[in-house]
Parts: C-alpha cells; structure tokens; sequence
C-alpha cells in the first residue's frame, strides 16, 4: 500500500512539476527529468506485472493444522504448479465480519487479479467488493451467491465423511459413535448423516452421539466436547470443526478418531483410524490456468473424490484389510459414479423416507440438508 | 448413575486451570493491584511450557516454566504499574494484548509438533472406587495440587501474619507504609506469585489438558479467571467452588447435547457464564461481604511520598 501511494505522489508531483514547466516555456531538461524515474518505475514494476497476483483471504491461522492449512497447502503447490506464472499472497485470522470487506478492498487494490476468499462468512463482502473492481476475479469457498467476477467453490466434504464413517462402524465397540460439530449450517448436519450413514454398512444398529461446540475452532472446548461424548460410551470420535484437539482427546482416553481436513496422523498415533482430507490443489491449479487463459466463467464447482479434492488417507494398520479393500472400491464407485453417498432408501430420524429406494439426491436437496438420518440421536439445535 | 461421576470428574478437569490463575490474581488483589493481563499471561506461559515439554519431555520442567513466564510478565507489568505508576488498567489490557500477539509470533513453529506420549493419571488403589474413582481419582496431579492451593492460600491470606500484612498493604497502604512495611516491593511480590499461578494454569492448558499448541487457544479463560475473583468476593475456597461450577456447567451443557436434549447452542453456550455468575452472586448477595472483601485500595496506585 505504501508503496504504491508513494509512487502515485511521486508521479503527481511529476505531473506538476511537468505542467509547470510547460507553463513557463522550459520544456526540454525538465521533461526528460520528468520522463526517466517515471520509465524506471515502471521497468522495476515490470517483472511482478507479468505474472498474475492471486491473493488468499484466511478464517484462521496457517498453523490450525486443519482447514487453513489445506487450503494454504493447495495455494503453494497451486502456484508453483503454474511455472511461475502466478504470484500469491495471504492474509490470516481475517474474522468473518467487517474487517474482512477492508482485507479483501485491500488485496483488490494491491493489484491482485484473482482473490479467494475460505470461508462462507465472507460472501457479503466478497460480493461487495467485486462490484467496485470488475476487472478483478473473486472466488469465495462455500457460499452460494455469484455474480459477473464472483464465482463459488467447495468440496464434496460429505464423502470423506462416510468413508470415516465406513471404517468407524467396523472399529466401534459401544456400537455408539460421536461427532464434535461445530455450527448448525447444512453443511455440518450433512457430514454428520454421512458419518452415520457410512458407519450402518458394519453396525446396522449404531447410534450417532453429537455435541456442538458453536465454533470452528476452540481447541479445549472441542477438547472439552470430545470428552463429553466418550463420557457416553462413544468410542470412536469423528469432528466438523478445525484443530486436531477431538483426536487427542481419543488418544489421551485410549479411544478412536480421525483426522479431519488435513491429514493429523501424528496427533494420535494409537487412536487415528485415517484423516478424511480436502485437497483444493486441483481447483487453485484450475482456477488460476482459468485466469491465465482468460477462460474463467463465474461457475459454481462442488468436487469431491471424482476430480481429487476428497480422500481418506493414512488409514491406520488396525483398520482390519477387508475394510480397507471396501475404501478403496467406493472410491473407485465414486469416481466413476456408480456409487453415490446419498442414494435411497434413506430414512430420517422420524422413520419417514426422504430418498426413495435407488433415487440418487440431487444437489439441492444436500445443499438444503436440514434433518437427521435415522441413528443419529438428539436434535439439530435451532440456531442460524 | 456412572454418566453423573463421570461428569463430575470432567468438570474438576474444566475447573481446575480457572482455579489455578484466579487463586493467582486473589493474591494480588488482595494486595491492592489489579491485573488485567491475565490471558496474555497465560497464552504466553501456554507457549512457554507447551515449547518446554516438546524439547525437554518433562511435563514438571514445562511447568516451571509457565511459572516462571508467568511470573516474568507479572513483574514486568508490577513494576510498570507499582514503581512508575502507569494505569494499572490500561497496562493491563495491553499485556494482554501483548501477550496474544507476542505467543502467536513465537508460538509459529510449534502449531505442528505433537508432545510426547501422555499416559493416563491414576491414584493407584483409590481409582477402581466404584464412583469415586473416575470422578476423584483419575486426575492430573495439578488437579490435586490446585485445591492444595486453595487451602494454602485461604490459611496464608486469613492465619498468617505475612498474609495479614499483604491485605493491609491491600486495605490502606498508606497505613502499612507508616508502620514500616515496604509496601511496593511486597506488591511486586504479590503480583509475581499471582503471574507465575496464572502461568502455571496456562502450561496446563497447552501441555495436559488440551496437549497441542494453537495461537489464541486460552480463549478467555484469563477474562473469566479475573471475573471469579470478584463473583467469589476474593475469598480462596470460593474462588475453587467458582471454577468447578463454571467447568461444571461447561461440561454438563456438552453431556446434555450428547444425551440429546434440544437446546439453542446458544443458550447452552451462554449457561456456564450465566450459572456462575447467578450463584456467586446469590451467595454474596449481602452487599456488607463485597464491602468487608474487597480490597479498599483495589486499582490505586501507591506512592510513599504522599
């Protein structure tokens, strides 16, 4: 910023001083004056012109070891994917309030031409902003308004979950499963049906244990959670929210879990059954080519384990061979769509069939997902 | 009925953090200064004891070094606030402002490493006590210690002729002044000992309780170790029952959702701050035990010379 304010005065003082000169009939020497810094302003700015800047907005820090990390994993190996052709910068911990529309106005006027933004809170200001800088490419993760610059992405989270899920009901012994949420959004509601869903292929009759939390990221309250749920006979944890605290919760009372969004093997050595993970390289590397290419069309991308955004990796060596066999043939069914998470029949707590049988959901009706599935006990808490 | 003593222990866990560092700021309220820096202190010991125990593997050497930390802070902020007569509530809040930034700059390289092994704590013999056990006798040794410290605090502050100076020195300075006590360097003690409590509970935040280190992961404990101190009207075994009520609250609104008892999380969220709250105020509604308590000279400065 200061940079560039510095280098506007000083070409406004040229100006002046130019005009001034012009006025007083001493043209020659003062125009070349005039003529030379300004040149090598812009020879010096001319390397870092060529290659596109792209600009990373953060809900938390790099080092939650959970979401952001992925997300600036992806954005390193995005960059570097592209031969130099892209510069990239970040900004982290940018709450998801007012202060995330000045983040963002900044990164726009820094020369940024393509800004993504992780997190659904900052949809408004995202919104906000690409109206005053068209020229500018926005892409907000999660959310689902677009505009002519706006475009959004996410990851079909869901699908990690029910493969976590899958090794769960083979693992549980209390038969009784528990998840640490975080926010009420469909999202979250929809993990925790996967979960289920993929933890009923081994344990028909398993019971889904829930406890929000109200945040993304709390490390001792999701500490705190965890061990409320293995207080209730729950023994094998799976969590919606950022660090790695539910995992060595597990570890800590000998019990199981999983990592989530990044791969958290080393927190829990004993208790890690695999890390259901989200790799944003494919669609960084995708959108920054867009750019480069200027083929980029404000979409709307949700990809999963088809395109290689989801996966379930480091699966512990206890996850006996059978299951392990059953993980990798569902991805395989979920790359070439012959198996879908949410195909009918599927049943909600109710008993009442919300997917008929062989009927396969449609992406409105997870993107509006508002119920639980059958075995998952309590009630969503009604908070918006 | 096994849920309740399980519950029960959880909640002595919750507690037990708040109950070190507010028995720590008791005791340099009770000497008359107060120290709004608690949270920046205990992100800071967080980090100091979390980096302690990954490289020296020593869960008691990361202690100590909380403590010390802790205490470093403390009688930095102390000598700002007693020698050169800053606002104690404006040094305050920028040590803790201080304290969340400066953590998470040293704190960069430790966001990925994991402690060693952690074994489970068991009073060998007392912890297969059908109900007792998991509730009593299954904790950290801290666990124990922090009500140790309660006591000792409530028998120096109310038995001891040191503590009897250290509330004078809290009441009206003025008045230990003139009978010969050194006044700001027993401050200064006060709030070191206050810092290095405050320090001790945030290496047990970072190092047993949640073992992992995470910028900001206090998350307001400091605030609401400081707001026990008043709710508990600055009385040691008060503070201790406000801290196992706030982790017990805590605790049962998480075992309520896992039992699925429909709630807006918010509300439930809000049920720990709202129940201790109600509760030390219900027990000091007496408006004569906030009067008789409170330090009188609880936020002013002292200087000898006037």
């Amino acid at each position: 910023m200061m940079h560039r304010s510095s280098i506007r005065k000083l070409a406004r003082e040229l100006a002046l001083l130019v005009s001034c000169a012009a006025a007083f009939g001493c043209k020659g020497g003062s125009d070349k004056e005039a003529a030379k810094p300004a040149s090598s302003i812009a020879a010096a700015t001319t390397p870092e012109a060529t290659a596109l800047k792209a600009a990373f907005a953060y809900v938390g820090p790099v080092g939650d070891a959970g979401w952001t990390f992925a997300h600036d994993s992806a954005r390193k190996a995005a960059a570097a994917a592209t031969a130099g052709k892209v510069s990239s910068s970040f900004v982290e911990n940018v709450p998801e309030a007012a202060d995330a529309e000045r983040v963002i106005r900044d990164m726009a006027e820094q020369g940024n031409k393509l800004i993504f933004g992780t997190t659904f809170g900052y949809m408004e200001p995202m919104l906000k902003v690409a109206k005053d800088y068209p020229d500018v490419k926005f892409e907000h993760a999660t959310g689902y308004k677009t505009a002519p610059n706006l475009r959004t992405y996410d990851s079909k989270t869901y699908e990690g979950a029910y493969m976590a899920g899958v090794v769960a009901g083979a693992m549980t012994k209390t038969k009784t499963i528990g998840v640490v949420a975080s926010i009420p959004i469909p999202e979250v509601i929809r993990n925790i049906n996967s979960f289920t869903l993929g933890a009923q292929r081994h344990a028909p009759d398993v019971k889904t244990k829930v406890v929000w939390v109200n945040k993304w990221f709390d490390p001792p309250k999701e500490a705190e959670a965890a061990q409320a749920l293995l207080n209730q006979s729950a023994d094998v944890l799976m969590q919606n929210t950022d660090s790695s605290a539910v995992l060595q919760t597990a570890e800590k009372a000998g019990k199981l879990g999983f990592g989530w969004d990044s791969d958290m093997s080393k927190f829990g050595p004993k208790a890690h059954l695999g890390s259901a993970i989200i790799n944003w390289t494919p669609y960084y590397t995708k959108a920054m080519n867009d750019v480069l290419s200027g083929t980029w069309k404000p979409t709307q991308t949700w990809w999963g384990v088809k395109e290689g955004a989801i996966d379930l990796v480091s699966l512990a060596d206890q996850v006996p061979a059978e299951v392990k066999t059953e993980i990798a043939t569902l991805k395989a069914g979920l790359k070439d769509e012959s198996f879908a998470v949410w195909k009918g029949p599927i049943v909600d707590q109710a008993g009442k069939e919300v997917l008929k049988a062989g009927e396969v959901a449609k992406p409105e009706f997870l993107l509006g997902l508002n119920f639980y599935v059958k075995g998952v006990e309590g009630k969503i808490p009604s908070g918006k | 009925m096994d849920a309740v003593f399980l519950l029960l222990g959880a909640s002595i866990d919750a507690g037990t953090a708040l109950a070190l560092a507010s028995l720590g700021l008791l005791l340099n309220e009770r000497a008359g200064v107060l120290n709004l820096g608690a949270e920046g202190i205990m992100l800071v010991a967080a980090i100091a004891g979390f980096a302690t125990a990954f490289h020296t593997g020593s869960d008691v050497v990361a202690f100590f070094a909380g403590a010390l930390a802790g205490a470093a802070l403390a009688a930095a902020f102390g000598v700002l606030v007693i020698w050169l007569h800053t606002n104690q509530y404006a040094t305050g809040l920028a040590l803790s402002l201080f304290g969340a930034g400066f953590s998470a700059f040293v704190g960069i390289d430790y966001t990925q490493v994991k402690l060693s092994e952690r074994t489970p704590f068991t009073l060998p013999g007392l912890q297969d006590i059908p109900a007792l056990g998991p509730a009593l006798f299954r904790h950290h040794y801290l666990v124990y210690l922090a009500v140790a410290l309660a006591a000792a605090v409530s028998w120096f502050l109310f038995r001891t002729r040191a503590g009897l100076v250290l509330r004078a020195i809290g009441e009206s300075p003025e008045s230990a002044h003139a009978l010969g006590y050194p006044v700001r360097r027993i401050r200064l003690a006060a709030v070191a000992t206050g810092g290095a409590l405050s320090g001790l509970a945030g290496a047990f935040i970072s190092v047993v309780y949640t073992p992992l280190w995470v910028e900001g992961m206090i998350a307001g404990k400091g605030w609401i170790a400081l707001a026990l101190t008043t709710f508990a009207t600055w009385r040691p075994w008060r503070v201790l029952l406000g801290a196992y009520l706030f982790g017990g609250v805590t605790m049962l609104q998480l075992h309520l959702q896992g039992e699925g008892v429909a709630l807006p999380i918010q509300l439930l969220t809000l049920l720990p701050y709202l129940a201790t709250i109600v509760v030390l105020v219900l027990i000091s509604r007496d408006q004569k035990w906030i009067v008789v308590n409170m330090p009188a000279s609880l936020g002013k400065p002292f200087s000898p010379r006037t």
